[in-house]
């Protein structure tokens, strides 16, 4: 009872302080507000990087080119040393006539010219379409294909997967990295003004210490304080996130530029980034606030 | 460990100073091989001229210096060996006045005493009762919507003390509690302090300059000379004293 009330008279308190040193507060809402902007900025890049990651990596696929006179046992060994090999997720089989057949479907004007290829005249190669589950290690893989007897050549679009994969990693690190560093300057700017707050108060603290309040009591209104103005400052990067993040979808029509770049839906990535804003909004003051308290209230 | 209040009850020393030494960081010898016990119920004058050590004894009592060498034995606490994280039990047992009031501004009379209690943790029906007792017993009942800049030199001094007796404390230390104020009011605070001392049963050291005040009283005096105690008056035996 005592320590839900030593709780509720700290919120209160914290309360009366962010109105009491309003342009204080004010000040450090501003900079909460527009880190957690760019933050939430940055987790919804990561995510869309991610995504579009992820879709290039669905469709990324090695192509194994058998020699032409590659037979059923040479098949059967094909299949027995990639079934072993840990990063292929699945494979398919065709022949060169069911390669044909698709070449004759997909291009009209040396459809027949095509179909006059019969059997033994067939130019083309039986292949193996496989997919892999970790797309970084597909030059490995593709590599390892090709030492297997009977294979002819590999193809997996070479440099390129490798290169998009390698950009949209380092944009997604980079957008942590400055994250990162805007929530240092946060918590030095909060530490900051708890500490103003701190020294405002004085007198009170003072005077808290001579009639016997507890550390906790003394100390917990301004690490309240800083959760308080970590969630004001939150505020407006929720609103952005959510109204804003939704407008962009639909402007866009849900692609960046190409069909080829599908943005993420809104729902529910609105609010699991909302709810990260939020989090870190309150960590930032929370963390800020205490190294304030730490540092200034001598008890 | 903390005694129960009838353990303090039962032993009558409330203070207990053994050969305490006190020399502060820069080098300068505040306090120096004093003896001093005082029980229960007693109200004693510490007088002194400046730089005797009165304000340095005090500080010690409440904790907010240490000794340097010696035991002071508060209430059973040994408070020179008191951690931090505990002295806010220590003050709990006492409540301090100042020459300077100390009040909070922004807070009414009402909300300054009770604010003594909130920050301990009381809940508001205990808070209600006991501040307005207070401020009966101070003569300030009916000015307790009224903030301490529209109040007289001596009745922030009452509030004061309200505040540092309001959840009745075995000690009352006061810092020359009259030093603001004229004669008439600082005997009027003298009788409100020889009011609570009587009722209360607390124990109170107050620290003055006033040769009048310390007279009129006719309690127990001790005076401090250079950071040595010279002489300890029982009650009514005080005539005078050179400072």
């Amino acid at each position: 009872m005592k320590s839900c009330r030593t709780i509720f008279r700290s919120l209160r308190d914290a309360l009366k302080s962010v109105v009491r040193n309003f342009s204080l507060s004010l000040a450090s809402v501003t900079c909460i507000t527009i880190t957690l902007v760019i933050i939430a900025s940055a987790i919804l890049i990561s995510d869309n990087v991610k995504n579009f990651t992820r879709e290039i990596e669905r469709d990324v696929t090695v192509v194994a080119f058998l020699d032409s006179e590659a037979d059923e046992t040479v098949r059967e060994n094909f299949e027995l040393s990639i079934k072993k090999n840990t990063n292929i997720e699945t494979f398919t089989f065709k022949s060169k006539e069911e390669v044909k057949e698709d070449m004759i479907k997909e291009n009209e004007t040396f459809s027949k010219v095509i179909s006059s290829w019969d059997k033994d005249s067939n130019p083309l190669m039986d292949t193996y379409t496989i997919k892999v589950h970790d797309v970084d290690k597909i030059a490995d893989t593709a590599s390892q294909i090709k030492s297997i007897a009977g294979v002819n050549s590999v193809q997996y679009g070479e440099g390129l997967v490798e290169k998009l994969v390698g950009v949209f990693d380092a944009v997604e690190k980079i957008t942590f990295i400055a994250a990162g560093a805007l929530i240092v300057v946060t918590i030095f700017l909060i530490i900051n003004t708890i500490k103003l707050t701190i020294f405002s108060r004085k007198r009170e603290i003072g005077i808290m210490r001579l009639v016997g309040a507890s550390n906790g009591r003394i100390k917990l209104p301004f690490v309240i304080e800083g959760i308080i103005l970590g969630m004001i400052g939150s505020i407006v990067p929720i609103l952005a996130v959510i109204f804003g993040y939704s407008t962009l979808y639909d402007y866009f029509g849900g692609v960046l530029f190409s069909p080829v770049i599908k943005l993420v839906k809104p729902m529910p990535s609105v609010v699991n980034t909302s709810l990260i804003i939020l989090v870190i909004g309150m960590l930032v003051g929370m963390i800020g606030s205490a190294r304030a308290v730490r540092k200034y209230v001598k008890v | 460990m903390f005694v129960l209040e009838k353990d303090i009850e039962r032993k009558k020393e409330i203070i207990n100073m053994k050969n305490v030494y006190k020399t502060y960081p820069n080098g300068v010898g505040a306090l120096f091989d004093l003896n001093l016990s005082v029980y229960l119920g007693e109200f004693v004058f510490i007088i002194g001229g400046s730089g005797s050590g009165k304000s340095t004894l005090i500080k010690m009592l409440y904790r907010e210096e240490r000794p340097t060498r010696g035991e002071i034995i508060l209430g059973g606490v040994n408070v020179g060996k008191l951690r931090n994280s505990k002295v806010y039990k220590l003050r709990r047992l006492i409540g301090v006045v100042f020459q300077d009031y100390k009040l909070l501004p922004k807070l009414t009379v009402y909300e300054n005493v009770a604010f003594a209690l909130d920050v301990t943790g009381v809940d508001s029906k205990t808070i209600r009762k006991k501040v307005i007792d207070v401020l009966d017993k101070v003569g300030l009942k009916h000015k307790a919507k009224e903030y301490p800049d529209t109040l007289s030199g001596g009745e922030q001094q009452r509030v004061a003390i309200a505040r540092a007796v309001v959840n009745h404390p075995k000690i009352l230390i006061c810092d020359e509690p009259t030093g603001n104020l004229d004669p008439k009011i600082s005997m009027e605070i003298m009788e409100i302090l020889d009011k609570i001392n009587k009722e209360y049963k607390t124990t109170i050291l107050m620290v003055t300059h006033d040769i009048d005040i310390v007279k009129k009283m006719k309690k127990r005096v001790i005076v401090l000379k250079e950071g040595r105690m010279i002489k300890d008056y029982k009650e009514g035996k005080f005539v005078d004293e050179k400072l």
